[in-house]
């Protein structure tokens, strides 16, 4: 078993961190504090071939790996969340998808635009009634000669409204429960495709949540995407991929607040010492860079599966369980390592235990991803 | 289509670096590797010549065999080729032995254009790029901070302390770049992938460079550094709080006292 990064690895992650530093950290108090999507940022991530890197380059993307994906996604995130899951939700959610069922068509005209950085991706299977229980979709997909007419409402969309692509659930037979769900691309423009209401959240504030609306919305039968009623398997096939994405995310975070916490208490001074300089300091800097490391082997581990591996739902629930638990942990003592300072906005780790929540929330709640695990341990 | 040969130097990140105050030497050890930013500087503008009229851009290093970073770097940011001019005999070489070697590899290659840096962050003396052209006899353009392609010719913008100067030069030339010439892009993740699983980076060694003895290395420098130190650290220097108007006549009485103004 070898730990070392290949030297490509190690060059990208470079390239990563030094985007971040100088495109993204920049803008990332801002995006938060204005809850503005950052499109000046996606525009360059756009332009420099960060928005499909592990996509082959015959579809328009960079020929990469996963693992290198996971480096991108953790190094934006570690100084902004918000760019890191918009990332993430176009590249794991809508790109890949394309890329793994997409018929030549599909993806000559969906992906390649995807992946080379003309177009931006999203995924909408949460519906009000629908959200762990994914099984309980009631959007409606009904053919009608060449067309598809879907109705229906979608909630807590990532990159709403900002997307130009989106893959949608809705039910082709409704008698039929899961096996009765397909899936579908729709390109915003479409007649009765609008945007509901905008989501005001607690963290990743400057990516774009929103609803989407349905109304007798025709489509391409074209533009259904694999076979009918393969629908709920796509999806739950798509969220192994992005778990690993956003457990990338979490990283990210987790690593970003440490950082910053690291260099606050060297410097902060209470009783004429430096906080680093008491015990409690030192253990609490030692146990969050130890959950940290896990973290970072099992997300990485979790992207070497999906590379390597047909199945990794598994290796993807732990490494996204694991990381969000982290990043939630982490940026919690870490704002308590800088006290009162640590509760104000002037901080980063203020923004950064907010946006930490959410990944232990979406694309599957921490329950979801311990009933993944112990699911096939227990089966 | 135009030929540019770009020549890089992989330095020290020097934002890093320290002196070891006894010896006097580079402390080298844990401290990250760059290519260096005029050389960057250079890279770019013959990539955004490529961009705009086809050119095949080449990059040239001499170095120990760590260099192979900065040229596969280059490849990523849309180099076409790379070369590595890499061996102990040409190790210790000060900027003469330095020029002669990179002159003499450069030859091999066809060029319109040699870009070279103004000068590495580590070294600083801007020698090596002018000494090239006068190996290669062509005209030398240093200070660059713009160029145009205007048919067989560059024009020019060379920066000095207080003014510029525009020149206009027949290519083949050579163009020694600053900084401020361009803000470089970054590599693609795609691009890291090929310069290491599809491109090479080609190793010249003594045998390849056509240069003779008397010129390379340790003994064809006919300088040697005497000795380095770090610049004395001065004091703390004073402190005074008073309002704005006190504190300018306050300063300028110090500079009248010092004889400044």
């Amino acid at each position: 078993m070898d730990f070392k990064f290949s030297s490509e690895h190690q060059m990208a992650r470079t390239l990563f961190s030094e985007f971040a530093e100088n495109e993204v950290k920049p803008y990332a108090a801002e995006v938060d504090e204005t809850e503005e999507f950052p499109r000046g940022t996606i525009a360059k991530l756009q332009k420099n071939g960060f928005m499909g890197i592990p996509i082959p380059r015959e579809f328009g993307g960079q020929g990469c790996d996963s693992l290198t994906y996971v480096l991108c996604v953790e190094e934006i995130s570690k100084r902004c969340a918000t760019t890191g899951v918009i990332i993430s939700a176009h590249t794991s959610l809508c790109c890949d998808p394309i890329y793994k069922y997409g018929t030549a068509d599909q993806r000559e005209f969906f992906l390649k635009p995807l992946a080379s950085g003309e177009k931006l991706g999203a995924f909408a299977l949460t519906e009000p009634g629908a959200g762990t229980d994914a099984g309980g979709v009631a959007t409606r997909a009904v053919l009608d000669g060449e067309e598809y007419i879907i109705n229906g409402s979608k909630i807590f969309i990532t990159n709403g409204k900002e997307a130009d692509i989106y893959i949608i659930f809705a039910l082709t037979d409704p008698s039929k429960g899961t096996k009765g769900m397909s899936a579908f691309i729709v390109e915003k423009g479409t007649p009765g495709f609008t945007f509901g209401t905008k989501e005001k959240k607690m963290g990743i504030r400057g990516s774009s949540t929103y609803e989407l609306i349905f109304r007798d919305c025709r489509i391409p039968r074209t533009n259904m995407l694999g076979a009918e009623g393969k629908g709920f398997s796509i999806a739950m096939g798509t969220l192994d991929g992005g778990r690993i994405g956003i457990a990338a995310q979490a990283l990210g975070i987790a690593e970003g607040a440490l950082e910053n916490t690291i260099a606050y208490v060297k410097q902060r001074k209470q009783f004429s010492r430096p906080l680093s300089a008491f015990q409690n300091t030192q253990f609490a800097i030692a146990d969050m860079a130890a959950k940290v490391e896990a973290a970072k082997l099992l997300v990485y581990k979790a992207a070497y599966a999906k590379d390597t591996q047909k199945r990794y739902s598994v290796e993807a629930a732990m490494a996204k369980l694991f990381a969000a638990e982290t990043a939630m942990e982490v940026t919690t003592k870490c704002v308590q390592l800088h006290g009162g300072y640590g509760y104000t906005r002037e901080y980063a780790v203020e923004r950064m235990m907010r946006d930490a929540k959410i990944t232990e929330i979406y694309e599957g709640t921490s329950e979801v991803q311990r009933m993944v695990i112990s699911g096939n341990l227990l089966n | 289509m135009l030929n540019i040969v770009v020549c890089i130097k992989q330095v020290p990140d020097t934002n890093e670096v320290r002196l070891d105050p006894k010896t006097g030497t580079l402390i080298r050890e844990g401290v990250p590797s760059i290519m260096n930013p005029d050389d960057k500087a250079g890279l770019e503008a013959a990539l955004r010549i490529k961009d705009e009229f086809g050119a095949t851009v080449r990059a040239v290093s001499m170095g120990p065999a760590q260099a192979d970073a900065v040229l596969r770097e280059a490849l990523a940011m849309g180099a076409d080729e790379a070369y590595l001019v890499s061996d102990r005999a040409f190790g210790g070489a000060d900027t003469w032995a330095t020029s002669s070697t990179i002159a003499a590899a450069v030859s091999k290659l066809p060029y319109d254009i040699v870009f070279t840096g103004r000068q590495a962050i580590d070294g600083d003396t801007a020698q090596v790029g002018p000494q090239m052209a006068e190996h290669l006899g062509i005209p030398n353009v240093s200070y660059a901070e713009e160029i145009r392609v205007v048919g067989d010719s560059l024009i020019v913008k060379r920066q000095f302390e207080n003014s510029y100067q525009v020149v206009r030069v027949k290519m083949p030339c050579l163009v020694t770049a600053l900084t401020e010439l361009n803000r470089p892009r970054y590599m693609t993740p795609g691009g890291i992938f090929s310069a290491y699983r599809e491109k090479q980076v080609t190793v010249w060694t003594r045998p390849d460079v056509p240069v003779d003895d008397s010129n390379i290395g340790l003994k064809g420098s006919p300088t040697r550094v005497k000795e380095s130190f770090p610049k004395a650290v001065k004091g703390k220097g004073e402190v005074v709080t008073l309002d704005a108007e006190a504190e300018a006549d306050y300063i300028a009485e110090k500079l009248r006292e010092r004889f400044v103004i």
